[in-house]
């Protein structure tokens, strides 16, 4: 039985975690992901859970390594310039093999960039969260219900997989308010912790160590195993909203907060005659490949890759499926500026009569 | 009749520590703290990086090895989540007295309610030498080949002395393990911190004067003199808190 509120996108994503079982915290105030720590504060304690505020990015990353190792649902929250400070966290959850959910609420960037939303993390966020060369599942959704059902489910992924789960959503979702149905409780039993965890809650009574470093041909084992999850992903978890791809003879191409401004543009462009349509990567990574590769080329003569970042990150990730087979074609804001519909459907407009590059 | 064995914490294999380095026997004390209280199921060694680091060979009970200068942090995470372990740091000075610096500080402030024994060697033994935070002046290292220098360096970094001007520590104490009753005072150190953790008193920190006769360039012996002669005083061996005392 679900329960419906009005809610803050960080508010919201910080109850459907506590739904979802998370029970420990930690991160450092940054804006605009300060509603997620503020709102958990109280709320993981009525739950028996625990908040920490750490002393920085750094550290709150580690906090959640340690909670994760004992088998409890842990979690952090950040911005851009946070999230590069937990990169050395989160590559040694990878080689740990923790599951944790950490949340990029992103804004403009490089460097300390600005306060505003963006979607600039994008290579960071699905090339290299950290060193080493590993990979996490990025969610990135596009309403706040939608980031609800996700977090709810996170961690189902990171204990399935034994990996970090990453959402990625920037500043204007996680700012704006809208209904949402939460989900129920999921309550977790101390016999329901993971077997490999350090609590002896579980009944466990061998020597439990967890590492991140490893000799070589254990490592390079472990590199491989994580190159075959990758590749499961690619099969099975891929999530993309493909919208009036029918018959269209353009593609536009956006994720989360750019993608609702997009859709809008699609719809209007409908409605005056042109045959337009949507694809909407859910799941960043895996990205979804098939979805572009498997256009009908001798119809589509454009693709146009929309983002709150420029230069466009995702292009690189088209082209590959594109494979040269039509144009791809991109418009975007940055540094904390919007995208508004009037600027989305004059670039899309260009493109498809013909005056773009 | 008590029984000198091998603590059960201690894997059965042979240590792969420099012939005379003090590291095999602080983890040894350590070991044997636990062994006596009975918690060797119940024990958590939060391994750091560096020397200390080797404990994920050594240790045979329960470990989470953690990023350099992030075991106090990742101690913080895994106590609260399941606090009735006995959690403890194991970490060396470059890990705790450098790059940790500010989760040593905080988990210390917030009166995180686990035991750091931090292990003082005065250099950075794993990576071949360097000059650690709390390599003596004068004292020669890989990046100091002069000796260190005051002047572009500053001075060695007194932890106990800094831990215990915070008001939520419970017990800092440091000992010297280069004389027997340096090492038996160690252990009742420790004993007493694991205690007062089980208690849940709260913060607990032992730091225990180390050596490295290989990056200090000296048998194990003279290390021993060395200690007497230069480490000792300037680290002053001594209970610098205690909370049980006034209570």
């Amino acid at each position: 039985m679900g329960e419906k509120r009005f809610m803050k996108g960080n508010e919201a994503i910080a109850e459907a975690a506590v739904r979802g079982g998370c029970r420990f915290f930690a991160g450092y105030p940054i804006t605009p992901q300060n509603e997620i720590p503020e709102y958990l504060s109280w709320r993981l304690p009525e739950v028996g859970g625990d908040f920490v505020q750490g002393e920085s990015e750094v550290a709150s990353i580690n906090m959640v390594y340690g909670a994760a190792a004992m088998g409890t649902r842990a979690m952090t929250s950040s911005s851009s310039p946070g999230i590069s400070l937990k990169a050395e966290g989160i590559s040694y959850l990878a080689a740990a093999m923790l599951p944790a959910l950490i949340v990029n609420v992103s804004r403009g960037g490089p460097g300390l960039g600005s306060i505003q939303p963006a979607q600039s993390d994008y290579l960071q966020a699905t090339k290299a969260l950290g060193h080493g060369g590993f990979h996490t599942l990025v969610f990135a959704p596009n309403t706040v219900q939608e980031a609800v059902d996700i977090v709810y489910e996170s961690w189902e992924y990171a204990e399935r997989d034994r990996n970090p789960v990453f959402v990625l959503i920037d500043g204007c979702l996680g700012n704006i308010m809208e209904e949402v149905d939460l989900p129920e409780m999921k309550e977790i039993k101390p016999e329901d912790l993971p077997e490999w965890c350090l609590s002896r809650r579980n009944g466990r009574d061998w020597q439990g160590n967890i590492t991140p470093i490893y000799t070589e041909p254990i490592l390079e084992g472990l590199n491989m195993m994580a190159g075959e999850m990758y590749k499961q992903w690619e099969e099975e978890d891929v999530r993309v909203e493909e919208f009036m791809l029918d018959d269209a003879e353009y593609v536009v191409i956006a994720y989360g907060m750019a993608s609702r401004v997009a859709k809008e543009a699609v719809i209007k462009l409908r409605e005056e005659g042109h045959k337009l349509g949507l694809i909407r990567p859910i799941t960043l990574y895996p990205f979804p490949k098939n979805s572009i590769r498997n256009l009908d080329y001798s119809r589509v003569k454009g693709i146009i890759d929309i983002e709150m970042t420029i230069p466009a990150q995702m292009r690189d990730d088209i082209e590959l499926q594109v494979m040269g087979r039509c144009p791809v074609y991109e418009y975007g804001r940055s540094g904390g500026c919007l995208l508004d519909d009037d600027g989305v459907y004059e670039a899309i407009k260009e493109v498809i009569t013909g005056g773009a590059e | 009749m008590a029984v000198y064995k091998r603590p059960t914490s201690i894997a059965d294999a042979p240590s792969g520590y420099c012939p005379g380095c003090l590291h095999s026997l602080a983890t040894k004390l350590v070991a044997q703290a636990i062994e006596e209280l009975g918690q060797a199921d119940n024990s958590l060694n939060i391994i750091s990086v560096g020397c200390s680091g080797l404990n994920i060979l050594y240790w045979s009970g329960d470990f989470l090895s953690t990023a350099h200068g992030r075991a106090p942090a990742a101690a913080t995470g895994a106590k609260r989540a399941n606090p009735e372990r006995l959690v403890f740091t194991y970490q060396g000075d470059g890990d705790l007295a450098a790059i940790g610096l500010a989760e040593i500080m905080s988990a210390a402030n917030r009166g995180e309610n686990f035991t750091v024994i931090f292990a003082n060697n005065q250099t950075y033994g794993m990576t071949g030498g360097q000059m650690a935070p709390t390599t003596l002046i004068g004292q020669k290292s890989t990046t100091s080949i002069y000796g260190r220098d005051p002047k572009t360096t500053g001075y060695p970094l007194r932890m106990c002395e800094i831990i215990s001007t915070l008001e939520a520590p419970r017990f800092v104490a440091r000992y010297a393990l280069n004389s027997p009753k340096g090492i038996m005072d160690a252990k009742k150190g420790i004993k007493k911190a694991f205690e007062m953790q089980l208690a849940g008193k709260g913060f607990t920190f032992i730091e225990l004067l180390t050596n490295c006769p290989t990056n200090w360039h000296m048998t194990p012996l003279q290390t021993l003199d060395y200690m007497n002669t230069n480490t000792i005083p300037y680290f002053k061996p001594g209970i610098y808190k205690d909370t049980e005392e006034n209570a």
